[in-house]
């Protein structure tokens, strides 16, 4: 087989190589304009027929929603992720969730709402323009990362479907194929994973129905087609693989909280003053960043969104109400 | 059968084994200064150390019975080093979790020993570990005599079932039992055999 040598080196281009500098900035801004513009849903729908299709999102104008710290590499938030449906170690989601088919996929809305039934995602998708927010994520574990992700505020959606008054909470229901999800099969949890919010934490603009992170789709192990993100609680509140949101006046039984109630409260706000029995809370292990050897990080009250989320809780006990 | 025993007795089978055993530390070593451990190299390690150290445990405690079993008085050359190789990834597990986790702080580790149960029995077991550890030269055992040594480390029962609820509760915090359940089954026969032999009413023909 014939080698190409170069004359030049093999790392630097030719300068006829390079695209100049006006010509892809202008693209660039083509195609914003694109996607942010009127044609943008229609592309939107284009683009969901291929899963991981690039996702086009302007930076979130809401208070809190971008945080400056450096985000974690995405290999590493793509590859150490807790998604018990794929198994319990946090390396099997990465492989063991490649065959989940997301497409088609739609969710149900029940409840007490005007206008319950079903959603295409596409159609989900299109309900409000996709912003893109840098959101720090606390696991109950101990450790943490800066995630982008693509989304809109939930309070879009619950807008759109009309809840009657008489609703004060939200429960999202979590896909549990035993066919595709080998960890379903196993009686770790109660399956499928439910989640659920309190109606003002729902519609508290920095909750995020979320459908991408790093500029694209959502990879399947981190919850793809569907999730949200509530970037104040511990990440097991963050309900991924979205199949149904349900309105209800109750308080919905959660996953883990079922599973063990007195190590995982209903509303599992990250809190450096009130422990885990087997994590401390007080500090953190930022992935990727904080070298082997530096010392964890401290934790925040609220994960740092304090100023945003705390008259939520004014008056409550939050070490009762963990 | 006979050439396993002659294998036994070679003079090179003690360093060969002792080269075995710190594979895994140099694979860990390896794997975090070549950035091969995952995101979270720091869990890794402590996590991987804890792994080894229970896997030497059972390794040390499967030696009499496979020597009594398939009767290769040999293997009892290999019972102090597999039993302070368990020490040692004992060591290094509790000195992963101070330094990556602690940041080598005292007062933090103390106040995380208190505080959390799994860690206060992980920490027991350490403890307990040590003097077993301390008195596993030959002068030691002649110091104590051979009745009081053996006593003391009787203590290994102990370790062995204390470091299986350390990981258990570790485990509990998720739900997630499979390896607890492989370890304490393991562990569970090689006490089982210990108990069956004791029971089992036989002519002693080893002088004691």
């Amino acid at each position: 087989m014939p080698i190409l040598v170069r004359k030049t080196s093999a790392h630097q281009p030719l300068p006829s190589e390079i695209t100049p500098q006006t010509v892809y900035q202008d693209r660039r801004t083509l195609l914003k304009a694109l996607a942010l513009g009127a044609a943008g849903s229609a592309l939107a729908g284009w683009a969901a027929r291929d899963a991981r299709a690039a996702l086009s999102a302007a930076r979130s104008p809401v208070a809190g929603a971008v945080t400056m710290e450096k985000t974690t590499p995405q290999k590493d938030a793509t590859s150490y992720n807790n998604f018990y449906e794929f198994g319990t170690d946090k390396s099997d989601p990465a492989h063991a969730a490649a065959a989940l088919k997301i497409d088609p996929w739609s969710v149900e809305i029940e409840g007490l709402v005007s206008k319950p039934g079903r959603i295409a995602l596409e159609d989900l998708r299109k309900l409000s323009p996709l912003e893109e927010r840098i959101y720090r994520l606390r696991c109950v574990e101990g450790w943490s990362m800066v995630i982008p992700w693509i989304g809109y505020s939930l309070s879009a959606l619950i807008q759109h479907v009309q809840p009657l008054g008489s609703v004060k909470y939200v429960e999202f229901v979590t896909l549990a194929d035993p066919k595709q999800m080998p960890g379903v099969r196993s009686g770790v949890l109660d399956w499928p994973y439910t989640e659920g919010l309190r109606m003002d934490e729902a519609l508290h603009p920095l909750t995020l129905l979320t459908f991408g992170m790093y500029g694209d789709a959502l990879p399947r192990q981190n919850g793809a087609p569907v999730r949200v993100v509530v970037p104040w609680k511990y990440g097991f509140k963050s309900a991924k693989s979205i199949v149904k949101i349900r309105f209800v006046e109750k308080q919905p039984g959660t996953a883990w909280n079922k599973a063990a109630a007195n190590e995982y409260g209903f509303y599992s706000n990250v809190n450096p003053n009130v422990d885990h029995p087997r994590w401390s809370q007080a500090t953190e292990r930022r992935i990727g960043e904080d070298g082997l050897f530096a010392k964890r990080r401290k934790t925040l009250l609220f994960n740092g969104y304090e100023a945003e989320v705390g008259q939520l809780y004014a008056g409550m006990d939050l070490k009762k109400y963990f | 059968m006979k050439s396993v025993r002659a294998l036994l007795l070679h003079p090179a089978a003690k360093p060969v084994v002792l080269a075995l055993c710190l594979l895994p530390l140099a694979w860990l070593v390896y794997g975090a200064a070549s950035d091969q451990l995952g995101a979270n190299p720091a869990e890794a390690l402590i996590r991987s150390c804890g792994d080894w150290t229970l896997r030497f445990l059972c390794l040390t405690l499967a030696i009499t019975p496979l020597r009594i079993r398939t009767r290769t008085p040999q293997l009892a050359h290999f019972r102090r080093m597999l039993g302070l190789f368990t020490f040692f990834y004992a060591c290094c597990h509790l000195l992963a979790y101070a330094w990556l986790d602690m940041g080598l702080d005292a007062a933090d580790i103390g106040r995380d020993i208190l505080k959390r149960p799994f860690i206060l029995v992980g920490f027991a077991c350490w403890l307990l570990l040590l003097p077993l550890a301390l008195t596993s030269f030959n002068r030691a055992v002649r110091w104590l005599g051979g009745r009081q040594w053996q006593a003391l480390h009787r203590l290994v029962y102990l370790i062995a079932g204390l470091a299986l609820l350390h990981f258990f509760w570790m485990r509990a915090g998720k739900n997630d039992f499979a390896e607890v359940q492989v370890y304490a089954m393991i562990i569970g026969a090689l006490l089982l055999e210990r108990l069956l032999r004791y029971f089992t009413p036989r002519p002693r023909l080893s002088a004691r």
